[in-house]
């Protein structure tokens, strides 16, 4: 593997700025990389080859001319497959969407060729971003770069296995109950999920419109303040985008001290129902936060309980909406059964045939939660909880600026496992999904080994409303700390995913 | 006790516009009754009073001028169909002969 590639991104574009190495140069090294490993990984859907190296060539062109560039110019990214391209097929996950290519970019997609940034094509997800293991992709999982028969988390999971093994400096996720910080958590690296609506969901083929939110994947702090700073602003085409700056991520993350800040445990998201190697993980980790200046208290936050029943009532109801617009006519497959079917048989052909397990069990859920007489007991009584997970978050927020838990009950469990048990599968997501219900921001960042299996646990940052930059305040700080007692990175504890396995 | 049974599932995936085998139906119906029951322990847990959030960051008439915006060609707007004619999306007949 090429030494460059293990570089962070702010290594890689000091390398870029001064000349030492051109863009295609470090474009063409990870997509070597991308050839030697991905058949292991499987955490591209679509390799951008081309189209990447064609940007890395115009900003090696333009620099050796003298331009004046955006300040990731030339710097490969990776795309989670839920987002819009026009130049690539998007699939969601799904074979209902099999070879579609947009008539229109995402935002966020904007962003980043504006930025000059080299696509490298398009990563794996659990199919409409409805899963928590990438298992439940139409087009096979993906694995964790840590460990290739475990999980490497979802729906993102094609995203953060592609920066732990390597394959791209960062990449750009999405967060509906907790897609970005999971995945970070099982694969040890940093997945940013922003205040709603700080990014534009313009173009991010929608699971739950009240929820999602687009972030930054990387391997450090620094990184993912990089290209959070790149995606985040008022879109014009997303009418719940926020209108206010929130400031710059990269300056947060040059935070030295914590000298004040007041940092909340979340009572009811530690202890009991999480690993123990997790868990020590996480008590020194918060003796490392005291030592640089923090004062430890403890929150209580007894709604989040509910939080998960609550969140699988409000997400399939929404999901249910949105994918009522494949209904084969205007994008998509189209599966015609025999004889002179009407357009109603033909749609349900269709769904049958290009929807998997997951999604259908979702979005029956949904249209159950949502039909008359039901209604009431459930969506409306989850829009309820909703209400005083948000009273929770406030008077938790009273008595700290920024509050912490464990990102993932467990590290990375096997491929296979708890996929006949839907519920089991959801509390995977028990420490994320408040902070989507609530639309407060969070931060997943290695946390260490655990010492049972030696896999990454991770620890969670969350913030109040439009503080993002609260989480690589305290994240860059804490990372810093981690890597001096450590003498490395916490990827440079992941073992070498071997060419061609 | 939930009350998803089979008839429940196929009347939903009807609903749904999802063509769903038997296997599914038995399936689903199991698996959603778990989840329906759990989710049964939110009615008992909020009161009348807590008034519902649909959205989490609150939000009232987002406006922007009305100006004309390039958008898609009639084209393009039909090149991702199965199947298109005269500009127009072509779909089987939506009613039923009888």
């Amino acid at each position: 593997m090429s030494e460059l590639i293990k570089k962070t991104a702010v290594e890689q574009l000091a390398l870029l700025q001064s000349g030492e190495i051109t863009s295609v140069e470090l474009t063409k090294a990870h997509l070597d990389h991308i050839a030697a490993v991905d058949s292991s990984v499987h955490a591209f859907l679509h390799v951008n080859a081309e189209g990447a190296l064609a940007t890395a060539a115009e900003v090696d062109r333009r620099r050796a001319a003298g331009e004046q560039l955006p300040k990731l110019a030339g710097l490969p990214v990776a795309v989670k497959d839920n987002l819009t391209t026009m130049d690539q097929p998007s699939t969601a996950g799904s074979k209902i969407l099999e070879g579609w290519v947009p008539q229109y970019d995402s935002t966020v997609v904007t962003r980043l060729r504006a930025e000059l940034m080299p696509i490298l094509g398009k990563t794996n997800l659990d199919e409409f971003a409805m899963g928590s293991t990438t298992q439940f992709s139409a087009y096979g999982s993906t694995a964790n770069p840590w460990s290739l028969n475990r999980i490497p988390g979802g729906s993102g999971g094609g995203s953060a296995a592609a920066v732990a093994a390597f394959m791209s400096p960062v990449a750009i996720g999405s967060d509906t109950g907790g897609s970005i910080r999971y995945p970070a958590a099982m694969t040890g690296t940093v997945g940013t999920k922003p205040t709603y609506g700080a990014v534009s969901r313009y173009g991010l083929i929608a699971l739950g419109s009240s929820l999602d939110q687009i972030g930054p994947v990387a391997r450090n702090v620094a990184d993912a303040a990089l290209l959070h700073d790149v995606i985040a602003g008022h879109d014009p085409h997303d009418s719940t985008s926020l209108k206010e700056e929130l400031g710059s991520m990269v300056e947060a993350a040059s935070n030295q001290s914590l000298k004040g800040l007041r940092v909340g445990v979340i009572k009811e998201l530690t202890g009991e129902g999480f690993q123990k190697g997790i868990t020590d993980r996480f008590n020194e980790s918060l003796e490392i936060l005291k030592a640089q200046g923090a004062e430890i208290v403890e929150v209580s936050c007894p709604n989040f309980k509910y939080a998960v029943e609550a969140y699988y009532l409000i997400l399939p109801a929404e999901a249910s909406s949105n994918l009522a617009r494949f209904d084969s006519v205007r994008f998509g497959m189209r599966v015609t059964p025999q004889g002179n079917p009407t357009i109603e048989r033909v749609m349900s052909a269709t769904r049958e045939a290009g929807f998997g397990p997951e999604v259908k069990r979702r979005i029956i859920l949904g249209t159950y939660a949502l039909s008359s007489g039901y209604y009431d007991d459930y969506y409306g009584s989850a829009q309820k909880v909703r209400t005083l997970i948000q009273r929770d978050f406030e008077a938790a927020f009273s008595k700290a600026d920024v509050l912490v838990s464990p990102t993932a009950p467990t590290t990375a469990f096997k491929l296979g496992e708890k996929l006949e048990d839907p519920l089991a599968m959801y509390l995977n997501d028990i420490a994320t999904i408040p902070a989507n219900l609530a639309g407060v921001p969070g931060l997943s960042l290695p946390n260490g080994l655990a010492d049972e299996d030696g896999l990454p646990s991770s620890i969670q940052f969350l913030a109040p409303a439009r503080a993002d930059h609260r989480l690589y305040e305290v994240g860059a700080v804490l990372e810093r700390e981690h890597e001096n007692i450590w003498g490395k990175r916490m990827i440079d504890f992941a073992p070498e995913v071997k060419a061609g396995a | 006790m939930s009350e998803i049974t089979p008839e429940l599932v196929r009347h939903l995936a009807h609903l749904a516009r999802i063509d769903v085998t038997e296997q599914e139906v038995e399936r689903f119906s199991e698996q959603l009754a778990l989840i329906v029951d759990s989710a049964a322990t939110l009615k008992v847990a909020v009161g009348e009073d807590i008034p519902a959030t649909s959205h989490p960051i609150p939000m009232q008439n987002v406006f922007r001028e009305d100006v004309v915006q390039p958008s898609l060609s009639q084209e393009s707007a039909l090149s991702g169909s199965a199947d298109a004619e005269s500009g127009r999306f072509k779909v089987a007949a939506i009613l039923d002969e009888e």
